[in-house]
């Protein structure tokens, strides 16, 4: 039932996977090795859950070996020498590495676009539904001017898996950085709890907040991968020690009248697009009418979190980029001069403008005269943040309901037009409380929108619940139906190996 | 924007240039020299207390100095702080790098058990506070020894607090009395060691060897309740004999296992401090007591000439004798201090507070560590007093002298002689001897049985005390012995035998 394995693909699906594999590099940096050599190292044997499945990581996990690079001109050419533990840990399960996708350098930003090899193109862009909207729409006739951003930081990874090169993507979550581009690209994309998966490995952004993130067609497969990846690691000091039962199962809810779910009254807000707001409602409605009990709930602290939020990731994105010196590895200039003169030449050279504009930042607030008042202050309101969700949750309610994103995606000509921390601040409403709090949450795809494009809605689970969490928005995902991408191209090759238009995803089930 | 610095309040003349013993040492500017933390800033030691400790000198006013010490002892133990990778001396540069010592993008501090473990033993055995949670903390500075632009320390809540160090300062007409004297130990923390550089002038480039990076410390900060150099030393010395009786530091300075900087200033009995200087990298005992000896001169010299003391770091130059300025920049270093995110609070537990069913290999017992402790200094000559008549003095000398505790107990154990008479040979006799010789206790052409051998034949009055002092001479290959050995070797030969084959034979003889 799990983990079918794939011994020796049959001729079609090879030909399929060849011209997948044929990815634009803005999306995929594909590894050398043909994945296939792997099945003659096989010899029929199954690795485990995993085996032979096609996987992509982003591009801030270090892999042994492979050029490593954050997007960033700082660690061009860097090539760890170990393993991120999510890493070895889907490699061990026999998963096959297609490649490390592209993301916002650092893994700072919203929208996949500021990273050193170009911004991500959203595959939602070339699909069929949203070409088909946009020709009743008298535009320009060059139809590639308009492509739409996939969101971020992990647009890589979601394009990736949104396009069939894999079946599963890591990406990272620290502050809606997996949840978001799954919305905007019509995928399952799940946040686990802090603490529940190794962050050994993963080049971090914010550590007190960073998550490594799980980017599906369909929650099942997001679930067989978290059963892979969740456990104490030693490396990991921020890991619970507590055992992870496996493997991790979800069962089909019968029903849901046992449920209670909230709504959280302060994410209504004046920005949000009627189309979002209007499945947020039919969600909940969908909910009520099923038997759960709905209720409103207030998480008082809510226009807080972004302020709250930008303090105390500046501060650690300071300290943390501090180590990028060129002496060790990556980017070093050719300044020789001094140490000072070197240091300084290397980070300007390696970083762009938003690194350096966080960490500027962040040193601001953690000087001596400063952190009292910003640093500490932050932190507390963080805690006031964490117990809004916990009182929330105290109050008898299972899961929180609310939107991912703002609205549908948008064309990069347009998000471009405003800077990136703007953006960040902007998109990141939602999404980014549940970082500071450390809590589990996914964003399901609902419908297209009259544009033709994914929208996404948020679940949001009790902390180590993770499996509680996956198990409603399973169910929900069977009630809402999303469609298939499609992607012209891809429909002409493979209706052989889709059976059914109405399928939610290519499963890792059969 | 930096915290406001003591001013001694002196209008006028700037700085004078006095001159001191040992030529004129004032001179601003960046050292050469080879030792690393060149450029480290302020340190973190608190405010200091009223104190007026008298120390009367020769001039109008009396002055007082007062003197406190950041200690870092390197903790023994097979691996480092936070990785996994060796801690040995002397190993090829470079060999003994993890990837998270190197500072590998993704990789995590994880804790060792054995420096924590470290750390308790000694706050036990200074009488500290032992804080059941603990923080940690990042350090932020950038140099090429430290890979990741930051250290890993304990700022915030340091692991023990409170504490005290008994230590005896000799004085009296021969120094042969020991005062008690106490300084508090303000607190004990955990944090890395950083690598180190060697600066290559003539190329025009800084090596860097990591095998240092990431080795565990402990930062025993004393507060400010010493008043002169040989106090400083004496704190330190036994300091010294704790962490070796305790086994968590081998303490040796030369080896660069304990560093020791000091901070110093002086004042009017009575009145406000002074502005304190720091003295850094002190790196053996004598050094340490001629450093801030120096250095309390110097600021009195300053202040009596209307100069003012700057808050600044100097280091010391044994062969001029002098401090100087280390800064080669204006302004403080703000370490924008930020708690660690990968470190959960340390938690201890004691034996009321551990959880049921624990794993033993997760927890630490404060309680079980305290039960374990091995003998310290000070019960040791506790016991040396009552198990042999002597005096306490005489005590601290057995301990203070490395490897003369051991001699002495050996040549106890192998003698009938009287304990009184064993302890005014080895520390008269003996110890005067390698004194004049400079050798130390290891270097000794006597061995332990060797005196046991000769202590019974005094004992048994078959020999003389002076005959026996004349063997211990011969022994010691003290010349004129040997020569007035031959000389009646050749008379008992009526000046028949050769001097030289005489000398031969003796030395067979006498095992030499």
């Amino acid at each position: 039932m799990l983990g079918r394995s794939l011994r020796e693909p049959d001729f079609e699906t090879k030909s399929w996977l060849r011209r997948r594999m044929s990815c634009p590099p803005p999306v995929l940096k594909l590894i050398s090795a043909s994945p296939f050599i792997h099945y003659t190292k096989c010899r029929g044997q199954s690795l485990g859950d995993l085996d032979g499945i096609p996987i992509a990581v982003k591009d801030n996990f270090s892999t042994s070996g492979i050029e490593t690079t954050c997007a960033s001109n700082m660690l061009k050419g860097y090539i760890p020498p170990y393993n991120a533990t999510v890493v070895q840990k889907l490699l061990d399960q026999g998963a096959l590495l297609m490649g490390k996708t592209n993301l916002d350098e650092f893994a700072m930003g919203s929208g996949s676009t500021d990273g050193v090899f170009g911004p991500v193109k959203n595959p939602w862009s070339y699909s069929k539904q949203y070409r088909e909207k946009r020709k009743q729409n008298p535009h320009s006739e060059n139809e590639d001017s308009d492509w739409l951003i996939t969101g971020g930081s992990s647009g890589g990874s979601a394009a990736a898996v949104s396009a069939f090169t894999c079946y599963a993507a890591l990406g990272s979550d620290t502050g809606g950085s997996t949840r978001n581009p799954a919305a905007h690209c019509g995928l399952v994309g799940f946040k686990p709890s802090y603490g529940l998966v190794s962050r050994h490995g993963l080049i971090p952004l914010v550590n007190s907040m960073d998550v490594p993130g799980i980017l599906t067609r369909c929650v099942d497969d997001a679930a067989i991968v978290l059963g892979a990846l969740a456990g104490p690691d030693p490396r990991d000091s921020t890991t619970v020690h507590e055992p992870i039962n496996k493997p991790f199962m979800l069962p089909s809810l019968a029903d849901v009248s046992k449920l209670c779910i909230g709504i959280p009254k302060e994410y209504l807000v004046p920005e949000l697009s009627s189309e979002v707001q209007s499945l947020w409602s039919k969600a909940a409605d969908l909910f009520e009418s099923e038997g759960a009990k709905v209720i409103e709930v207030s998480l008082p602290h809510t226009s807080y979190s972004i302020v709250c939020y930008h303090v105390l990731c500046t501060s650690e994105v300071a300290s943390n980029m501090a180590r990028f010196d060129g002496l060790q590895y990556g980017h070093r200039c050719d300044i020789d001069v001094s140490t000072e003169a070197m240091y300084a030449a290397t980070r300007r050279e390696g970083f762009n403008d938003v690194v350096r504009g966080r960490i500027l930042s962040g040193n601001f607030f953690l000087l001596k005269e400063n952190y009292e008042n910003y640093f500490v202050k932050a932190q507390k309101v963080r805690r006031l943040i964490a117990n809004d969700f916990v009182n929330a949750f105290n109050s008898g309610v299972d899961v929180l309901l609310t939107p991912t994103t703002l609205s549908e995606a948008v064309p990069y000509l347009e998000f471009i037009k405003e800077d990136n921390r703007t953006r960040s601040a902007q998109d990141d409403i939602f999404t980014q409380a549940v970082n500071m709090a450390g809590l589990p949450a996914v964003s399901i795809p609902v419908a297209l929108s009259n544009q033709g494009l994914p929208i996404g809605l948020q679940f949001i689970g009790r902390a180590f619940c993770d499996q509680q969490l996956l198990t409603v928005a399973k169910w929900f995902e069977k009630q809402v139906q999303f469609p298939v991408i499609q992607l012209q191209e891809l429909m002409d090759d493979c209706s052989a190996v889709l059976e059914n238009e109405k399928l939610a995803s290519v499963s890792l089930k059969q | 924007m930096a915290a406001p610095m003591l001013r001694w309040g002196c209008r006028g003349r700037r700085w004078a240039f006095a001159r001191v013993d040992g030529g004129s040492c004032h001179r601003r500017g960046a050292p050469t020299g080879s030792t690393s933390n060149q450029i480290r800033g302020e340190s973190s030691v608190a405010q200091q207390p009223l104190h007026t400790a008298q120390k009367t000198r020769k001039g109008e006013h009396k002055w007082a100095a007062v003197v406190g010490l950041e200690i870092h002892a390197q903790i023994s133990s097979n691996s480092k702080l936070f990785s996994g990778s060796q801690v040995r001396f002397s190993a090829p540069p470079n060999s003994l790098v993890s990837f998270f010592d190197a500072s590998l993008p993704g990789t995590l501090p994880v804790l060792n058990r054995r420096c924590v473990e470290a750390a308790v033993m000694t706050g036990l055995a200074l009488n500290c506070h032992i804080n059941k949670k603990s923080l940690f903390d990042r350090k932020h500075y950038f140099y090429a020894d430290l890979p990741a632009g930051y250290q890993i320390t304990q700022q915030r809540l340091p692991i023990a607090v409170n504490g005290s160090l008994i230590y005896g300062v000799c004085a009296g007409k021969k120094q042969s009395q020991v005062i008690p004297k106490t300084v508090r130990i303000k607190q004990i923390q955990l944090e890395q060691d950083s690598g180190k550089s060697l600066h290559d002038n003539l190329r025009s480039q800084t090596l860097i060897d990591l095998n240092r990076a990431g080795v565990g410390l402990l930062e025993v900060v004393l507060e400010p309740d010493m008043s002169c150099g040989e106090e400083a030393a004496t704190a330190v010395r036994e300091l010294q004999l704790i962490l070796q009786a305790l086994g968590t530091s081998q303490a040796n300075m030369a080896e660069g296992q304990l560093r020791v900087d000091a901070n110093i200033s002086v004042h009017h009995p009575g009145e406000p401090l002074g502005v304190r200087t720091e003295v850094k990298n002190l790196n053996s005992i004598r050094f340490l007591a001629k450093a801030i000896d120096y250095e309390i001169q110097r600021q009195i010299n300053e202040l009596e000439n209307g100069g003012e003391i700057l808050n600044e770091t100097r280091s010391f130059h044994h062969k001029l004798g002098c401090t100087m300025s280390m800064r080669d920049k204006e302004g403080k270093q703000d370490y924008r201090f930020m708690p660690e995110p990968n470190l959960p609070p340390l938690v201890l537990y004691d034996a009321t507070s551990l959880p049921a069913g624990a794993d033993p290999q997760q927890v630490i017992n404060i309680d079980q560590i305290r039960e374990t402790l091995p003998e310290l200094p000070s019960v040791t000559r506790e016991k040396l007093v009552q198990q042999y008549g002597m005096l306490l003095e005489h005590s601290f000398t057995l301990l203070n002298e490395v490897g003369l505790l051991e001699f002495f107990q050996n040549v106890i154990k192998e003698t009938r002689a009287e304990p009184k008479k064993v302890t005014s040979w080895v520390l008269n006799t003996f110890l005067g001897y390698l004194k004049q010789q400079n050798l130390a206790v290891s270097e000794s052409p006597v061995t332990p049985s060797a005196l046991a051998e000769l202590l019974d034949l005094l004992d048994s009055r078959t020999i003389s005390s002076s005959a026996a002092k004349q063997v211990m001479d011969v022994k010691n290959r003290n010349p004129r012995a040997i020569n007035k050995l031959i000389g009646l070797v050749r008379k008992a030969t009526q000046s028949r035998a050769d001097p030289v084959m005489i000398k031969e034979i003796l030395e067979k003889k006498l095992s030499l």
